[in-house]
C-alpha cells in the first residue's frame, strides 16, 4: 500500500506569528517554521500501519518555499520513504481552492492508495484541503477522524460531528484528515537522521506537473485579502494573592462589573 | 436581489441548529436568503414555517434516502440544485467539520471562490462580498473578498448575534440521489450530544475553564460546579482533555474552539499561547493560579495567586449566598 502523507510548513505557535498588514499573508521570516503538529501525526498514522504491515511505502508530501526541505528531511528522518516538495513562485499565497489543485495533481501520479493529512493546519485554521483534493480527483473521503484503521482495500474510523460521533468507511483510493485525537508521532532517532540523507527528495514545479500557471490553474472566484488590521494586545490587569479572602473578592469584582 | 442559500444544520432527528439564526441573518445581509435543508424523504416541508420566522423567504427542501448512509454528499447535491434553481451570489454553510467537507467539495465542484470562517459578513458598494475573519486567536482582523463568480462561504457557529426579519417562506421540494462510490459511507450515527442544561461554548456568554491544575477527573468537578453557579459554559485546555477530565469538544484553543465570552474564568490553566489563542478575545478574564509568574495572568483583568481548590468553593459560596 502507498501512503502519501501531507504536511505543512507553519509559522512555530509556540512562537509571536504575524501578519504582513500590506499583502495579508503570514509572515514567515517572523517566526521559526516548523511542520505543523498535526502533520506529524498524520505522519505518525501512516509510520504505524508500516510498522505493523509489510510493503507498506510513505511519501511526505509538502508545498512551500525552499525551506520546506527542513521539513521534509525532518519526516524522512522520522521513517518515511521519499518525499515530494512542490517549489514554484507561482503559489506565493496560493489559496486553498490552488492549494488544493496542486497537491491534487501531486497525489495523482504518485498513484497513492491514500493520502493522510492533518485536519486543520495552526496557521490558515481552513479545514478544507483533504475534502478539496478529494473532488478534484473523484475520490472518496473522509476527515476529522479520531481514528484509524486501514485494510487492504478500505478505509475507517470515527468522526466528531455537530452533534456526537459517527463511524464510517470508504473504498480506497480515499483521503483521510485526522485530529489531533491520534497520538502524537515518534522522535527522529539517529539512523533515521543518518539514512534521511540518502532517501529521494524530489522538487517538483507547476510545469512538472502539468499544470499551466498559478493564475489560470486557480478558480473562477480567488478569495483575496482586501484588508489586514492588527488588534492592541491585551493587557494585564490586577493581581492579587490570596489571603483567605480572594474567593469574595472576586465575587464583589464579578458583581461590581456587572459581569454575574 | 440576488439570492444567497443557507444550508441548515439539522440534528440526526431533524430539529433546526441553533447556527440557523445566525446563518439566515448573514444570508439576507447579502441577499433574498434562501434555507435549503436535507431531510429523509416527505419530512421535507415541515420547517418552512419556523424557516421562515427566522428569515427564509424561501426553503428548498431537499429529500433523500441517502441522508444518513452517504456521507455529506446529500448536502453538496441539495446545494448544487438549489443553486441551479436560485441563481446565488453566495452560499453560506457553518463552519463544522460537515460544513467544511462540503463547502471545500462544493466549491471545486462549482468552480467558485470559498471563504473560511467568516465572523460577519457584508455587502460592498459594489456589491461584492466582503468576509470578516478573526486571525491567530483574534490578533488581526482580516477582510476577504472572492473575485468574480460565486462564493462559498463558512461562517463560524456563534459569531453573528444578528437575526434576520422574520419572512413567509415559499416552500420548494426537490428529491436527491447522489453517486455513492465517490463518497464514504456512514456505518453507525451516536448522538451524543448529552442533553445537557448549560449553555453550548461557543455561544456561551460565560465560560469556566479548566486545565491540568484541577490534578484528577474527580477533582475536574469543582470547574462544573462553579459553571453551574454563574449559569456558564464548560471548557479546558489541551492538558485537561489529554489527561482525560472531559472530552475533548471542551478544548479550547488553538487547535480548539474559539470563543469570545463576555466573562472568561481559567482554573489550573497555565496560560500557554496556544491556549490564549483561543479565548485572548473574551470582553473579561478572571484567571486563578498558584503559579504568579503564569502567562495567564499577562492577559487576566483580575488574577488571583491562589489554590484553585481553597479560592473556587469561597467563590461559589458567596455567589449563592448572594442569590439568596
Ligand atoms: C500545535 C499545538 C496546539 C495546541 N492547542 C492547544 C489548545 O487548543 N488548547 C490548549 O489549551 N492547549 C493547546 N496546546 C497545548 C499548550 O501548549 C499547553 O500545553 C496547554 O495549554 C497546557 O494546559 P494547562 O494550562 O492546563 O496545563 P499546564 O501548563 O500544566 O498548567 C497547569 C497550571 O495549573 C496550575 N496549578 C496547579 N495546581 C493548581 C492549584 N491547586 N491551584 C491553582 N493552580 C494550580 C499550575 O501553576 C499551572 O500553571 C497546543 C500545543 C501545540 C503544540
Amino acid at each position: 500500500m502507498k501512503i502519501v502523507v501531507l504536511m505543512k510548513q507553519v509559522p512555530d505557535t509556540w512562537g509571536e506569528r504575524t501578519l504582513d498588514v500590506t499583502t495579508g499573508l503570514s509572515d514567515r521570516a517572523a517566526t521559526d517554521a516548523v511542520i505543523d503538529e498535526i502533520g506529524e501525526r498524520a505522519l505518525e498514522v501512516a509510520l504505524t500501519h508500516r510498522d505493523a504491515v509489510k510493503g507498506t511505502e510513505v511519501v511526505v508530501v509538502s508545498m512551500g518555499p525552499a525551506s520546506v526541505t527542513a521539513a521534509l528531511r525532518k519526516g524522512l528522518s522520522m521513517g518515511a520513504d521519499s518525499a515530494i516538495h512542490v517549489l514554484d513562485d507561482g503559489l506565493v499565497g496560493a489559496d486553498a481552492w490552488l492549494t488544493s489543485k496542486v497537491l491534487a495533481a501531486v497525489v495523482a501520479r504518485s498513484g497513492a492508495d491514500v493520502v493522510v493529512a492533518g485536519n486543520e493546519s495552526t496557521d490558515g485554521r481552513g479545514g478544507v484541503v483533504p475534502a478539496m483534493i478529494a473532488e478534484h480527483l473523484g475520490l472518496p473521503h473522509l476527515s476529522f477522524l479520531n481514528d484509524v484503521t486501514l485494510t487492504p482495500g478500505e478505509v475507517s474510523g470515527s468522526r466528531s460531528t455537530d452533534t456526537g460521533t459517527l463511524q464510517a468507511h470508504a473504498a480506497l483510493p480515499a483521503v483521510i484528515s485526522i485530529t489531533e485525537g491520534l497520538p502524537e508521532a515518534r522522535f527522529p532517532n539517529f539512523k533515521g537522521i543518518m539514512t534521511a540523507k540518502k532517501k529521494p527528495l524530489e522538487v517538483l514545479s507547476l510545469a512538472d506537473l502539468g499544470l499551466a500557471a498559478a493564475s489560470t490553474v486557480a478558480g473562477n472566484g480567488r478569495s483575496v485579502v482586501v484588508s489586514t488590521v492588527q488588534r492592541p494586545a491585551r493587557t494585564a490587569g490586577t493581581k492579587t494573592i490570596d489571603e483567605g479572602n480572594a474567593g469574595v473578592e472576586l465575587a464583589e469584582f464579578l458583581v461590581a462589573g456587572r459581569l454575574i | 436581489m440576488t439570492h444567497v442559500l443557507a444550508l441548515i444544520d439539522l440534528s440526526p432527528s431533524g430539529e433546526i441548529s441553533n447556527t440557523a439564526p445566525g446563518l439566515l441573518a448573514a444570508a439576507a445581509a447579502l441577499g433574498t436568503p434562501v434555507a435549503v435543508t436535507v431531510t429523509a424523504p416527505g419530512v421535507g416541508s415541515v420547517l418552512g414555517g419556523q424557516l421562515g420566522a427566522l428569515g427564509a423567504e424561501i426553503v428548498f427542501a431537499a429529500e433523500s434516502e441517502q441522508l444518513g448512509s452517504v456521507l455529506i454528499a446529500p448536502q453538496i447535491e441539495a446545494l448544487a440544485a438549489a443553486v441551479a434553481a436560485y441563481p446565488s451570489s453566495a452560499i453560506l454553510v457553518s463552519n463544522t467539520s460537515d460544513g467544511r467537507d462540503i463547502a471545500g467539495r462544493l466549491a471545486v465542484r462549482l468552480n467558485a471562490g470559498l471563504v473560511i470562517d467568516a465572523v460577519a459578513v457584508r455587502q460592498a458598494d459594489d456589491s461584492s462580498i466582503l468576509a470578516t475573519h478573526s486571525v491567530f486567536g483574534g490578533a488581526y482582523i482580516v477582510e476577504s473578498t472572492v473575485t468574480g463568480g460565486l462564493a462559498v462561504v463558512t461562517v463560524r457557529p456563534g459569531a453573528i448575534d444578528d437575526r434576520a426579519t422574520p419572512a413567509t417562506a415559499t416552500v420548494a421540494t426537490a428529491t436527491i440521489s447522489v453517486d455513492a462510490a465517490r463518497f464514504a459511507a456512514i456505518d453507525s450515527i451516536a448522538d451524543t450530544a448529552v442533553e445537557s442544561s448549560r449553555p453550548e461554548l461557543r455561544d456561551a456568554s460565560i465560560i469556566v475553564s479548566g486545565g491540568r491544575g484541577l490534578g484528577s477527573k474527580e477533582n475536574f468537578v469543582l470547574v462544573e460546579q462553579l459553571a453551574d453557579a454563574l449559569g456558564a459554559a464548560v471548557g479546558a485546555s489541551r492538558a485537561a482533555v489529554d489527561a482525560g477530565y472531559i472530552a475533548q469538544t471542551a478544548q479550547v484553543g488553538q487547535t480548539g474552539i474559539t470563543v469570545s465570552p463576555n466573562l472568561y474564568i481559567a482554573l489550573g490553566i497555565s496560560g500557554a499561547i496556544q491556549h490564549r489563542a483561543g479565548m485572548q478575545t473574551a470582553k473579561t478574564i478572571v484567571a486563578i493560579n498558584k503559579d504568579a509568574d503564569a502567562p495567564i495572568f499577562d492577559v487576566a483583568d483580575f488574577g488571583i495567586v491562589g489554590d484553585v481548590f481553597k479560592v473556587v468553593p469561597q467563590l461559589i459560596d458567596a455567589i449563592n449566598a448572594r442569590a439568596k
